[in-house]
């Protein structure tokens, strides 16, 4: 058997399977990327939010992607927290100035990026926040300090249009 | 299929036999030769099918009535309880009935865990039965769902969101489940539709445990291989048919009793509010039937290690036959076991009662020590106890033991002497 020599029959299953393959994946794939987000969710890509009302230490949260959106105008003293904090303490390293472009004003998904719960204002250990779900601690500026989640809450892309207003997307 | 030929009386029967042999198999049913030893745990075999069937029914006439759309689906519930005619006698036997059907089913695994029932030659049984019952915690997981409270909707969300856990593709594939950037509307509706697929998937798996079962046939309380049919065997029908049916009756008053009495005890208050995108309710707990897993879950620091340990704990149990290295099956004659067996009982309700509570200090600890010993049963405890233990002399029959008075062979020996 071991000296058995492609013949022309090897050849000829071979690319039928080939085939056959390539005709059955094309087959599922539609079925597959059907449960992917349809057009009429991407359309609702962006938001624009009107911020003229919002006082220092407050947060509004906003729907965008059917996830709420934090954004808080922070005081002096909570900027100075976060400004403060060693990269080395952190387990998700990233400089505040990075994820707050205008000091005053942070943007990101209210989302622990734990197992997807909202977490609450003004709580935890580190007076930013904390999700009630499985105990994760956030700083002011939103990076994860202690509990289970494994990185800072998503900063999303956003521009101030004008000046009381941030499109968000 | 059948252990005997079998040929119908009349005319038409004999016909339609030779064309569909349906005839044989009701008769390979009833006659079915099975141990006359054997309990109550054995009945829950039946009481499980008795519930699918509970489920399908009263799931197939809540369809009727139930709108799966993200702005619908929380008042049409609510139409079914309230303006539907019996819609909440339906509605709280569906829902109550996950709940039964969940006990059932642990009572039945703990069964066979006990008296070896997933060893060689039943381990295709044990794997059906465990693909079964990952089947069971999807279906009412989806389920849960559809009611489109604040618990259904945060449970969707975290439970999705454990596929984020897997590197680079994780998002993706959440994305993917969701249909959108979050649960929303294509989630639900997708949810609706596999719920009301998985029951039928398992109702095909159910006839493939019982084929399965068939082949060797029943295990017994002293676990022995015996002769079939033989006078340590009964026909099915009426001996065990009768059993059943008394421990069904026995299972539906305390079915009922929840129903009836309590039918909202084992949910939570927070469903009964509408699905909030913007609002995560204080303390997300699973239904309990779910409790051990999560609690295995949050035991465990790193968000990808939790997710796979979670998932470990299930799958172990596929590898149950082959890391149990006992010849003996029933823990009536494994001394050393049996102790095992209780603390491993014990493991898994103390996981399930810090499950429910919140995770951190003593809760944490009990639930981080309670995860290390359910490892340790399975890929420590068993391999080595095979080895290890002295198991007690098993009878050479069923009707030895009941004869001789007792189930150890030496006693049954030396009861033989002294009566002669």
């Amino acid at each position: 058997m071991s000296e058995k020599k492609t013949n022309r029959r090897d050849f000829l299953f071979t690319a039928t399977y080939a085939v056959g393959a390539v005709g059955v994946g094309a087959t599922i794939w539609p079925m597959i990327d059907q449960m992917n987000p349809d057009a009429s969710v991407k359309a609702l890509a962006s938001t624009e939010v009107d911020v003229s009302s919002l006082n220092p230490g407050k947060t509004i949260t906003v729907l965008w992607r059917g996830k709420p959106v934090f954004i808080r105008r922070r005081t002096q003293e909570e900027i100075d927290d976060a400004r403060s904090v060693s990269l080395e303490d952190l387990k998700d390293p990233q400089k505040d100035e990075d994820r707050a472009k205008d000091p005053e004003w942070l943007v990101m998904l209210g989302v622990c990026t734990h197992l997807g719960c909202v977490p609450l204002d003004q709580k935890g250990d580190y007076n930013g926040w904390f999700c009630p779900c499985h105990g994760s601690h956030y700083d002011t500026s939103g990076r994860i300090r202690k509990g289970p989640a494994p990185t800072n809450m998503e900063v999303p892309k956003y521009e101030f249009v004008n000046a009381n207003t941030i499109k968000i997307g | 299929m059948s252990d005997h030929e079998y040929t119908p009386k009349s005319k038409f029967g004999k016909w339609f036999n030779d064309r569909l042999p349906l005839l044989s198999l009701a008769s390979h049913l009833t006659d079915y030769p099975t141990p006359k030893n054997l309990n109550y745990w054995w009945t829950f075999g039946g009481i499980l099918t008795f519930c699918l069937i509970t489920q399908i029914v009263t799931g197939l006439v809540l369809a009727m009535h139930y709108i799966a759309h993200a702005d619908m689906a929380f008042d049409s519930v609510e139409h079914i309880m309230r303006d539907v005619n019996y819609g909440w006698l339906i509605r709280y036997i569906h829902a109550n009935g996950a709940s039964m059907f969940f006990l059932a089913v642990y009572i039945h695994i703990f069964r066979s865990l006990f008296y070896g029932s997933y060893k060689s030659p039943r381990e295709i049984i044990w794997i059906i039965g465990i693909i079964i019952y990952l089947l069971m915690m999807a279906a009412a997981f989806m389920g849960y769902v559809l009611p489109w409270g604040q618990m259904s909707f945060w449970g969707a969300t975290v439970i999705t969101n454990l596929f984020s856990a897997i590197p680079l593709v994780g998002e993706g594939i959440v994305t993917w489940l969701w249909g959108g950037y979050s649960v929303d509307n294509p989630t639900l509706t997708r949810f609706f539709t596999l719920h009301y697929l998985i029951p039928f998937l398992i109702l095909g798996l159910v006839v493939l445990h019982i084929w399965a079962l068939h082949v060797p046939g029943n295990n017994n309380p002293i676990g022995i291989d015996i002769k079939k049919p033989s006078k340590d065997t009964v026909p099915f029908h009426p001996y065990i048919v009768i059993k059943d049916g008394f421990a069904l009756l026995m299972f539906m008053i305390v079915f009922a009793f929840f129903v009836f009495y309590t039918p909202n005890i084992l949910g939570h208050a927070d469903n009964y509010i509408e699905a909030d995108p913007l609002v995560t309710p204080a303390h997300i707990v699973p239904e309990w039937y779910l409790l051990p897993f999560y609690a295995i879950l949050r035991s465990v620091p790193d968000k990808l290690l939790g997710v796979v340990a979670m998932l470990s704990a299930i799958f172990i149990l596929a590898a149950l036959p082959w890391l149990d290295t006992s010849k003996i099956r029933s823990a009536v004659f494994r001394p050393l076991y049996r102790q095992f067996y209780w603390i491993l009982v014990a493991d898994v309700l103390i996981l399930g009662y810090v499950g429910a509570m919140p995770a951190e200090g003593l809760y944490l600890l009990i639930a981080r020590v309670a995860t290390a010993y359910y490892f340790l049963h399975f890929l420590v405890i068993l391999p080595v106890l095979g080895y290890k233990e002295k198991t007690l002399p098993i009878p050479l029959s069923i009707t030895e033991p009941v004869l001789g008075g007792s189930p150890n062979l030496a006693t049954a020996k030396n009861n033989e002497s002294l009566n002669k």
